[in-house]
């Protein structure tokens, strides 16, 4: 029997795997977007999961909000990319450095 | 809770969405052209709104008749407080941003609705009563604000720190849902009502991840220490309107929100939250204070100075009491106009070439060739470091007078001995701007209408807005009210 405790920790392992790929990724943004749509889906798994699990509907409607605005927050993601590409004409992330201090 | 009530409750939020839709589709026919015109319009728009929230601070407004949508919203006299900073920062923006942008030729006609768009985000954040109408106001306010810090498309440093902006600040929106996935589960309800009362037994495990998780992603957004590092890079590379409108409007939405959360949510379990609190206030106040050491942009030097101040405002939330919170909206209050008369006279100092300028070493000897904006800037300098008779040290007092009455004399002694580290960089400003020989680097005449805001502002900072004082603390105590309604 799958219980909530697998849930949890499926989505804690996609969460931390989202957060290390922005971290330890030195080569490319596309990467960094999608390890930020990676953990935006460990919280949805974790939503849906406890929205079965507490026989609650607010957390199913939760992650279709969740799911729109992870929609906007990609096509934001790439539109910046874009301009930041045409000024730069590079997208690695070790050449995102022209502020520092 | 009747349907039109709850309409009536929200209408400046109402009022901001349909005419940012209405202006929207102005920008798609007008185009860049029309930039002028929904400006204004927008600031009238704002203006509106600002009527609109007034009413709800002088009544006193708060408790259930003022919850709409079945709690998701609520007009009261905090919320109330917030918007009205967050609609004035704005109109601020918007004011000084139509002549910016118009001598680097790259005004737009959508500015002026995203930093409407925002506007309407942050006054949901600061009236949330659930964590759906959190997380959507928060996202609308962070979705505009990244593409603000763009928006000076031609310059690489504006689309580098959209970027890092974009990338930090959806990791903190990622973690705070995180957070809040956990919050929902083990207490199996998202408002904050609700939250309070689960709890009010004891916090299980998975809500104190939950908790920590929540703490960690507000304190992106705050930029507090340890999670400040994107500051820095923001502040110095956006356009300086748009670094105004975060270092005003984001910053009174994102401790409004963090207030709401700390106090109505896990407002019962207080304990839990108070030593990571004290923990970052105290890391955020000598981070700040160390990192601006070493700077020569002054945008820069602004950034740390932010988070040595939102440093002060944390300890202000560790006390956990009414006094504790009407002392951050002071401080907020007063952190808002002195940012903005920083900002304001950064702005004013260009060289011959209508170039900005943001270094440190070009302000040498402003005292000679513009003694009124050094004067200006030496006033910001002196009440960010809280000394007096400025307004600033009006905010630092009451918020360690708040620290102490809460018997929290250690952290309260701490912080004034580490605000003298803060005070060594501020005098560092005034030094170079009084000392030193002149550059002669400033030399281009400033707009009339920044320079009327410069005027205005630093008035408010000056010793005279301690005739306010009583107004302002007046406010702030209906303010804080709402937050604990016994006691």
């Amino acid at each position: 029997m799958i219980g909530i405790e697998h849930y949890l920790v499926v989505s804690s392992i996609l969460f931390v795997l989202g957060v290390l790929g922005i971290f330890l990724n030195r080569k490319n943004v596309i990467i960094i977007l999608m390890a930020i749509e990676l953990i935006l889906l460990s919280v949805n798994l974790n939503l849906v999961a406890f929205s079965a699990f507490l026989h609650d509907l607010v957390g199913q409607v939760f992650a279709m909000f969740v799911l729109t605005v992870a929609a906007g927050e990609a096509a934001i993601g790439l539109a910046i990319l874009v301009i930041y590409f045409r000024g730069r004409g590079t997208i690695a992330v070790d050449d995102v450095n022209r502020m520092k201090g | 809770m009747d349907f039109a009530r709850s309409l009536a409750l929200t209408a400046p939020e109402i009022l901001l969405s349909v005419s940012g839709l209405v202006l929207l589709m102005v920008a798609g026919w007008g185009g860049d052209k029309a930039s002028r015109l929904i400006s204004i319009a927008a600031v009238a728009v704002l203006t509106a709104c600002a009527f609109l929230t007034a009413p709800t601070l002088w009544g006193q407004a708060m408790g259930a008749e003022v919850s709409a949508f079945g709690g998701q919203h609520r007009a009261d006299t905090f919320a109330a407080f917030a918007k009205l900073l967050i609609y004035a920062s704005a109109g601020v923006t918007l004011i000084i941003a139509q002549p910016f942008f118009d001598k680097a030729r790259a005004m737009r006609a959508e500015f002026p609705l995203l930093v409407l768009f925002a506007s309407l985000g942050m006054g949901m954040m600061v009236s949330a009563g659930d964590l759906l109408a959190l997380y959507i106001g928060l996202e609308l306010n962070s979705l505009a604000s990244y593409v603000l810090a763009s928006s000076l498309r031609t310059d690489e440093r504006s689309a580098e720190s959209g970027l890092k902006y974009f990338v930090l600040g959806s990791l903190a929106s990622g973690i705070l849902l995180f957070g809040m996935s956990l919050t929902y589960g083990f207490t199996g309800t998202t408002s904050f009502a609700g939250i309070n009362a689960a709890l009010a037994g004891g916090l299980p495990t998975g809500a104190t991840f939950g908790l920590i998780f929540m703490l960690a992603g507000l304190a992106f957004k705050i930029s507090a220490a340890p999670f400040h590092m994107w500051t820095p890079d923001v502040y110095e590379g956006a356009p300086t309107p748009v670094t105004t409108f975060f270092a005003t409007a984001s910053k009174v939405a994102a401790l409004g929100l963090l207030m709401r959360v700390a106090f109505e949510a896990f407002g019962g379990q207080a304990q839990a939250w108070q030593q990571v609190v004290i923990f970052m206030a105290l890391l955020s106040i000598v981070i700040g204070a160390l990192g601006a050491i070493g700077q020569n942009n002054i945008k820069r030097l602004m950034a740390y100075s932010s988070i040595n101040n939102v440093g002060f405002i944390l300890i202000g939330l560790a006390t956990a009491t009414r006094a504790g919170a009407s002392a951050m909206l002071v401080y907020i209050a007063i952190y808002v106009a002195m940012s903005v008369a920083g900002f304001v006279a950064v702005l004013l100092l260009r060289d011959e070439n209508g170039e900005q300028v943001e270094a440190i070493s070009d302000l040498a000897g402003l005292s000679k060739t513009r003694p009124w904006i050094a004067l200006a800037m030496a006033s910001v300098m002196f009440s960010l470091a809280g000394i007096p008779p400025l307004f600033g040290f009006w905010g630092k007092f009451v918020v360690f007078q708040a620290a102490v009455q809460a018997d929290m004399i250690v952290l309260a002694a701490i912080g004034i001995a580490a605000s003298v580290i803060g005070a060594f960089y501020y005098l560092k400003v005034v030094k170079v701007m009084y000392f030193d020989e002149p550059a002669d680097v400033v030399k281009g005449a400033g707009e009339t209408s920044h320079t009327v805001l410069l005027v205005l502002s630093t008035l408010a900072i000056s010793p005279l807005g301690y005739l306010g004082t009583k107004c302002v603390g007046t406010l702030a105590n209906y303010a804080a009210a709402a937050l604990f309604p016994v006691g």
